[in-house]
């Protein structure tokens, strides 16, 4: 489903990503980890298209498509969401509204006839209950005023709604309590289908007790360094990230010939 | 294996920056000129000039006295472009118009206000093109128009039906021939000759624009509206718009403008007073849209306007809502002075600037009868090299004892070539009045675009609905016909799919 081979960003001239490659199959998790500053944020910035980014090296594959060379419109249209680390907020644009208009927008890229507001009200109601959110959200406006727990439901919902078939989510579980963190799993994990994917960003190895990812991968200095399954989580919470920076220099040094 | 070569960065169609701009820069579809014969005064203004408009129009010996001296006072008044810019009341700049360059009057010759039939078909077809049908049958139902062409009203829909409730809906000639008391008791009463320098030249040389009476307990069953178009070149419009509402009545009104595009600068002096009677509402809508110039500011309408209403009875309410995308230059301020106690004073507008534009635009709100209350919202929307300032003074006078205001101004800028100002002037005179003034300053955010972007939206798609979203409370005051006008004007769409 998703091919990144080699791939390296940069921001306003600094390289951040140092040549990524990660594969995803249809129906996989794939957790990435490390420490602050590693390229992770990037890494899904990237993939959603964001333009502060530049890619200078490499290429993804998005089911057999150049994700790259797409708009980001195009790449949310056909299947790629992202939730948002810091979930924008637009003052006097109808939640509710700003949804359907993304869905429908969604909809006629697969060649699905536009749902209409009654429909739609029925659908949002069920995907409500799912991130247990109340209905006076329906009202508000774009994020505005929502607490960090609610913006983070909030992607979640909208998640829901498009129904991607890649979803990255990009540290959903940064400043939640355990009940919001629960919310959030249980909806990610209600979506997951043998199709669906999920590449979930994550600084904390207590989101993947409710996401149970089928694989981890350690991201740092810009490169996927270690990757591995449920139990590398684990070994991270206990030993931290310095252990796997010391013995990645270390095989740096003997592997790499002088002068690369 | 071998690694791909590097990918460039991926190019879009069309930056942000690029979309922004032409979400900025519409197209002025209203830019046509209509070849009619006309009957024009020579271009100066003098006494005869003066004498050649009221006899034209067929006035009475006191209407001529009224604009002499108007005229006089005018002539003593100091042009503001020659002020220094300390001293200017508006952030506003442009050239010293030469007032002997200007034609006062012009009427196209074929017009009747007794039937269609006898009006000129090009002026019918003019309208017709702008989307305000003349004929009753083609019209929306719930709408009667003046139509204002050059210095004339050349058809006033609905008039018949409106009469029988008592309603005197017209052209303001017309209604200094057939109701010269009404005209002469309100006429002034509000905005005097000698209020400022457009109003007193406005004063002396007004040539068309509408009268409307409600009588006493009559709520009008339609919306009232004038369609003001400027066509014949050289030429400034001057019109004059008398509002009174008889106790307990009510009213909305709507005024919508447009003109040629030409590389001359064109002057728009108008002059509106309102009156609201004990217990009467009016509510008073505009939709401004004369030519803005080009983008590099060749051309374009001085929009220098004075609206003002008087809440005289207790308990009455005047209401202005505008939203403001035309003009090279607008200087206006819908005010409303609060005489009576417990009256209500509202200003909503959303203003936009883009290309040169210049707009200073806000409301005073005087504060003189008891609990009197009043709210201004504003919006000022900022694109390319456009100037969009808020003025607004609020006055609690002495007498004014548990009055209340609240204003809100809200800026957004879109691109970083423009600029929004905020000047709020507050007076408060008395010690149990409250006033609020809120103001907030944004961007549109390529952060914002991005989001929506992310969520299947293009980037035309994201833009209409932030700005949408920016001036929802303004134009929820709308009514709904126009509602629909003005965010089409916006280039937005309610719907949220690209015009």
């Amino acid at each position: 489903m998703l091919k990144i081979t080699n791939l390296h960003a940069t921001v306003e001239g600094t390289e951040i990503l140092k040549g990524i490659n990660l594969e995803v199959a249809p129906g996989e998790i794939h957790a990435i980890m490390g420490p602050n500053g590693s390229g992770k944020s990037t890494l899904a910035q990237v993939l959603a298209g964001h333009d502060a980014f530049t890619v200078t090296e490499g290429t993804v594959r998005y089911e057999n498509e150049d994700l790259l060379d797409m708009a980001p419109e195009d790449r949310a249209r056909k299947g790629v969401f992202l939730a948002f680390q810091y979930p924008v907020e637009i003052p006097g644009v109808n939640s509710a509204y700003f949804l359907r208009t993304g869905l429908n927008e969604v909809r006629k890229a697969r060649g699905e006839e536009e749902i209409d507001a009654y429909d739609f009200l029925a659908l949002i109601r069920a995907k409500m209950a799912l991130v247990e959110m109340d209905e006076s959200f329906l009202k508000r406006s774009v994020n505005e005023g929502f607490s960090g727990g609610e913006k983070k439901r909030h992607e979640v919902l909208q998640m829901a709604v498009l129904e991607p078939r890649l979803a990255i989510l990009d540290e959903t579980d940064s400043g939640l309590d355990i009940d919001a963190l629960r919310v959030v799993a249980n909806g990610v994990n209600q979506l997951h289908t043998p199709q669906n994917s999920a590449i979930v960003v994550t600084h904390y190895q207590r989101l993947l007790e409710y996401i149970v990812p089928d694989y981890v991968h350690v991201l740092m200095g810009g490169r996927i360094v270690r990757s591995g399954g449920k139990e590398l989580a684990l070994q991270l919470e206990d030993r931290g990230y310095d252990w796997i920076r010391e013995e990645t220099a270390a095989a740096a040094a003997t592997t790499q010939p002088a002068g690369a | 294996m071998t690694e791909p070569a590097a990918t460039p960065a991926p190019e879009a169609a069309l930056s942000d920056t690029e979309v922004l701009e032409q979400f900025a820069q519409r197209d002025y579809k209203e830019g046509f000129y209509t070849d009619v014969e006309s009957d024009s005064a020579p271009p100066g203004l003098s006494e005869e000039t003066i004498a050649f408009i009221s006899k034209k129009k067929q006035e009475p010996a006191w209407l001529l006295e009224w604009r002499l001296k108007a005229y006089h006072t005018w002539l003593k008044m100091e042009d503001p472009t020659q002020r220094p810019a300390p001293e200017q009341w508006a952030m506003v700049h442009y050239p010293k118009i030469d007032y002997q360059a200007i034609s006062y009057f012009s009427a196209p010759k074929k017009v009747s206000l007794d039937s269609l039939d006898q009006v000129d078909p090009e002026i019918l077809a003019t309208y017709n093109k702008l989307g305000i049908p003349l004929e009753e049958q083609k019209m929306l139902s719930g709408v009667a128009v003046d139509a204002v062409f050059d210095s004339v009203s050349v058809a006033t829909t609905f008039k018949d039906k409106l009469a029988e409730v008592g309603i005197i809906f017209g052209s303001f000639s017309d209604a200094v021939k057939q109701h010269p008391e009404l005209v002469r008791k309100y006429l002034g009463s509000v905005v005097p000759t000698g209020d400022n320098y457009y109003a007193a030249l406005n004063s002396a040389v007004f040539t068309d624009g509408s009268f409307v009476y409600i009588p006493e307990g009559v709520r009008c069953p339609m919306e009232l509206s004038t369609y003001f178009r400027i066509n014949a070149a050289n030429t400034g419009q001057f019109e004059r718009t008398l509002i009174v509402a008889d106790k307990g009545s009510y009213v909305s009104y709507l005024e919508g403008c447009t003109a040629p595009m030409r590389d001359e600068n064109q002057l728009h002096a108008a002059v509106v007073e309102l009156v609201a009677l004990e217990d009467a509402k009016i509510k008073y809508s505009t939709i401004q849209n004369w030519y803005p110039g080009n983008k590099e500011g060749v051309g374009g309408i001085y929009n220098f306007v004075t609206k003002r209403g008087a809440c005289r009875g207790d308990r009455s309410k005047i209401s202005w809502t505008q939203v403001e995308t035309g003009s090279a230059i607008t200087w206006k301020y819908p005010s409303c002075i609060l005489q009576g106690d417990d009256s209500v004073g509202e200003f909503y507008s959303v203003a936009v600037t883009s290309g040169r534009q210049q707009a200073d635009t806000g409301t005073k709100m005087i504060h003189l009868g008891r609990n009197t209350k009043s709210t201004v919202i504003s919006k000022g929307i900022s694109a390319m090299n456009g100037q969009n300032v808020y003025r607004g003074a609020v006055q609690m006078q002495k007498r004014a004892t548990g009055s209340r205001n609240f204003t809100q101004c809200d800026s957004m800028l879109i691109g970083d070539q423009c600029g929004a100002h905020t000047f709020p002037y507050i007076t408060v005179r008395n010690p149990s009045s409250t006033v609020e003034h809120e103001a907030s300053t944004s961007k549109i955010g390529e952060d914002q675009i991005f989001y929506c972007n992310q969520r299947g939206l293009s980037t035309e798609d994201a833009v209409s609905m932030i700005v949408n979203g920016f001036c929802k409370e303004v134009l929820k005051e709308l009514p709904m016909e126009f509602a629909v006008e003005a965010t089409k004007l916006l280039g937005i769409s309610l719907e949220g799919s690209v015009g």
